[in-house]
């Protein structure tokens, strides 16, 4: 095929939406409700990260009966279980399915420019003309790994919770998992299961119980309103954006995944990675105020959930509980052996989205996209999906709705404002 | 019940902090601090220390004062005991940090304090610095704050208060995570 070819144009729409997870699949189907001529382009098959980008024994931190996208419930026979991520995968491209959404898989996008009338978003199977275009592609297309990672001797194994599968891609001998969010935790919990001694560094995160007075902590959170809590009404959005998920799993049986259950189980907790030196991991002699403040936090949650059931008297709610606070060992390690303690270093120190094919000026200085929950700095583009974008619950499969209604209609608003000044222009 | 919601006077000035952190945000290079001190030896292990000036908010600053401090090791170290040891220094550091730190946040969250006293105790095993022992460290091997506080507050916020100090503290970093140091010299 010529260059020539490949440059051609494959259509002109309104918006182009860019994923077709949950989110993109959200906005999609409410674009159409209102009539706005759309595609939605997906590098892969629909719920392609689910599918390809997670690791094997992944579960959604949110119970079943949670799950639900706009017109869309969970219909299955397990309401109080947890999706694996296969299960997840379904669950989306069946809903891509029932909305009947335009979806072009195996359709990367390689790069978003201003056009003459919008955008123009590139393609290997030709460019898109559009006036708005969505960004769906989710906050967690790319390992954060830190720069120490380049210090870490070459004999070391090093992968992340990106390329992480399963323990049998582990080498033999001890593991050092980087981060404590869930996604450490579990991993620590099924390496040193595997038979693999594993050393967790712990820096700041968000302890919680899973069960919590005989109900899921998260229909705490939803039934006292957390997870609805919107960005502009939190002290620090920016810092609340950046915390870590906190420490769940979705176990069948419901075990509450904590720093105290991994030390139960023979996993060593140290303080945050903070240097390495002559083959030597170096460890902050935090720890101890880490956990005290992440124990006091979960504490004031739970506080604020048993006033809740105070004044609203759900039925069928367990008595007040308090959880142990977190263990620490007398003389927490504040170094370990690279090599001889340590064969394998995991990285999970979180995620990122990758927008490197924007070619927008709509980037800080710190290389962010530059948005207001989610109206990106350049009129007609949105994103969609991330972190604490509008509210808590905004990267939560069932968050997507209430984000992208509000956002459906500042598109829509937009567009129609757009329309009116053009044509006024031709009637000048 | 009406609570009558009363302004903590503790004496810092927290809308002066949240104004320069928001200033600062957007100002990396105003955020770029120097801190200098200066120090010059008496006899002996008694050594003079003078702190007065220091660099930020893109400029030249200059204490209220200049600042002398002298340290000297005790007199069961066959010295002459003219200032606090210098690891000593260490401690004052840290509780001066921490206790300013609560101080703050106590003011941000509108907790009146009457009075907060820090003890501290750092262990350390001498070997290290003798040379007998190649397995010892020099350094500390533990310190421990407590922190008696008089406050209008649960034990639960009084202990939040510790925490967030320590999360925000300078030289509670300083002390719990390597520092890169570059020591040089010449002849005068």
């Amino acid at each position: 095929m010529s260059k020539s070819a490949s440059r051609g144009i494959a259509g002109t729409v309104d918006v182009v939406v860019i994923g077709a997870g949950h989110s993109g699949l959200a906005m999609s189907h409410l674009l159409g409700q209102h009539s706005l001529r759309h595609v939605v382009l997906e590098r892969g098959e629909v719920a392609n990260s689910w599918r390809m980008e997670r690791w094997d024994s992944l579960r959604l931190l949110t119970p079943n009966w949670m799950a639900r996208l706009p017109d869309y419930p969970y219909q299955g026979d397990d309401p109080d279980g947890y999706m694996s991520a296969g299960q997840v995968a379904d669950f989306i491209s069946d809903y891509a399915t029932y909305t009947s959404a335009p979806v072009l898989t195996r359709t990367a996008v390689n790069r978003v420019a201003q056009g003459s009338h919008g955008f123009r978003v590139e393609t290997q199977n030709g460019d898109w003309l559009c006036r708005a275009v969505v960004l769906a592609t989710g906050g967690f297309n790319k390992p954060v790994i830190p720069r120490l990672a380049d210090a870490m001797p070459a004999t070391i194994e090093q992968l992340s919770a990106h390329s992480y599968r399963n323990p049998g891609q582990l080498v033999p001998g001890g593991v050092l998992v980087v981060g404590a969010s869930a996604t450490g935790l579990q991993l620590a919990q099924e390496i040193q299961l595997s038979g693999r001694p594993v050393t967790l560094a712990v820096g700041e995160h968000v302890r919680l119980p899973r069960v919590y007075r005989d109900r899921d902590i998260q229909w705490w959170m939803l039934a006292t309103g957390v997870l609805d809590q919107r960005i502009e009404d939190v002290d620090d959005p920016d810092r609340a954006r950046r915390v870590p998920s906190p420490q769940l799993a979705g176990a069948s049986d419901r075990a509450t995944l904590d720093l105290n259950a991994l030390q139960g189980q023979g996993v060593k907790i140290v303080g945050r990675l903070m240097g390495i030196r002559d083959a030597t991991a170096q460890f902050s002699g935090s720890l101890r105020n880490v956990c005290a403040l992440a124990d006091l936090k979960m504490n004031r949650l739970l506080a604020s959930i048993d006033e809740w059931a105070e004044a609203n008297a759900p039925s069928g709610v367990g008595p007040i509980e308090r959880f142990a606070p977190t263990a620490i060992d007398a003389a927490p390690q504040l170094k370990l052996k690279l090599g001889e303690d340590v064969r394998t270093v995991l990285w999970a120190t979180g995620f990122r989205p990758d927008f490197s094919w924007l070619d927008l000026p709509i980037f800080d200085r710190k290389g962010d996209l530059k948005h207001d929950r989610g109206v990106a700095d350049v009129p007609g583009v949105y994103v969609v999906g991330l972190p604490y974008l509008r509210r808590r619950k905004s990267s939560f499969i069932h968050g997507a709705e209430d984000d992208a209604r509000e956002l459906t209609a500042h598109l829509t608003d937009y567009l129609d404002r757009t329309r009116q000044m053009s044509l006024r222009a031709l009637a000048i | 019940m009406t609570k009558h919601m009363e302004t903590a006077t503790n004496g810092v000035n927290v809308a002066a902090l949240l104004g320069a952190r928001e200033a600062l945000k957007d100002a990396p290079e105003a955020a770029r601090f120097k801190w200098r001190a200066t120090s010059e030896w008496v006899k002996g292990t008694h050594n003079r220390a003078t702190v007065d000036g220091f660099f930020g908010l893109g400029a030249e600053q200059q204490h209220r004062q200049t600042y002398k401090f002298e340290s000297d090791h005790p007199e069961i170290f066959a010295s002459e005991d003219k200032g606090a040891t210098p690891v000593e220094f260490v401690l004052v550091g840290l509780a001066g940090c921490l206790t300013a730190g609560i101080a703050a946040v106590a003011q941000n969250r509108n907790i009146q304090l009457h009075s907060v006293k820090a003890t501290l105790e750092a262990g350390m095993n001498i070997q290290g610095i003798l040379g007998i022992d190649p397995d010892v460290r020099n350094g500390f091997d533990g310190i421990k704050v407590h922190y008696d506080i008089d406050a209008d507050a649960s034990a639960e916020d009084i202990a939040a208060l510790v925490a967030q100090s320590q999360k925000r503290s300078a030289v509670f970093d300083v002390i719990t995570n390597p520092t890169d140091v570059t020591v040089t010299s010449s002849k005068s």
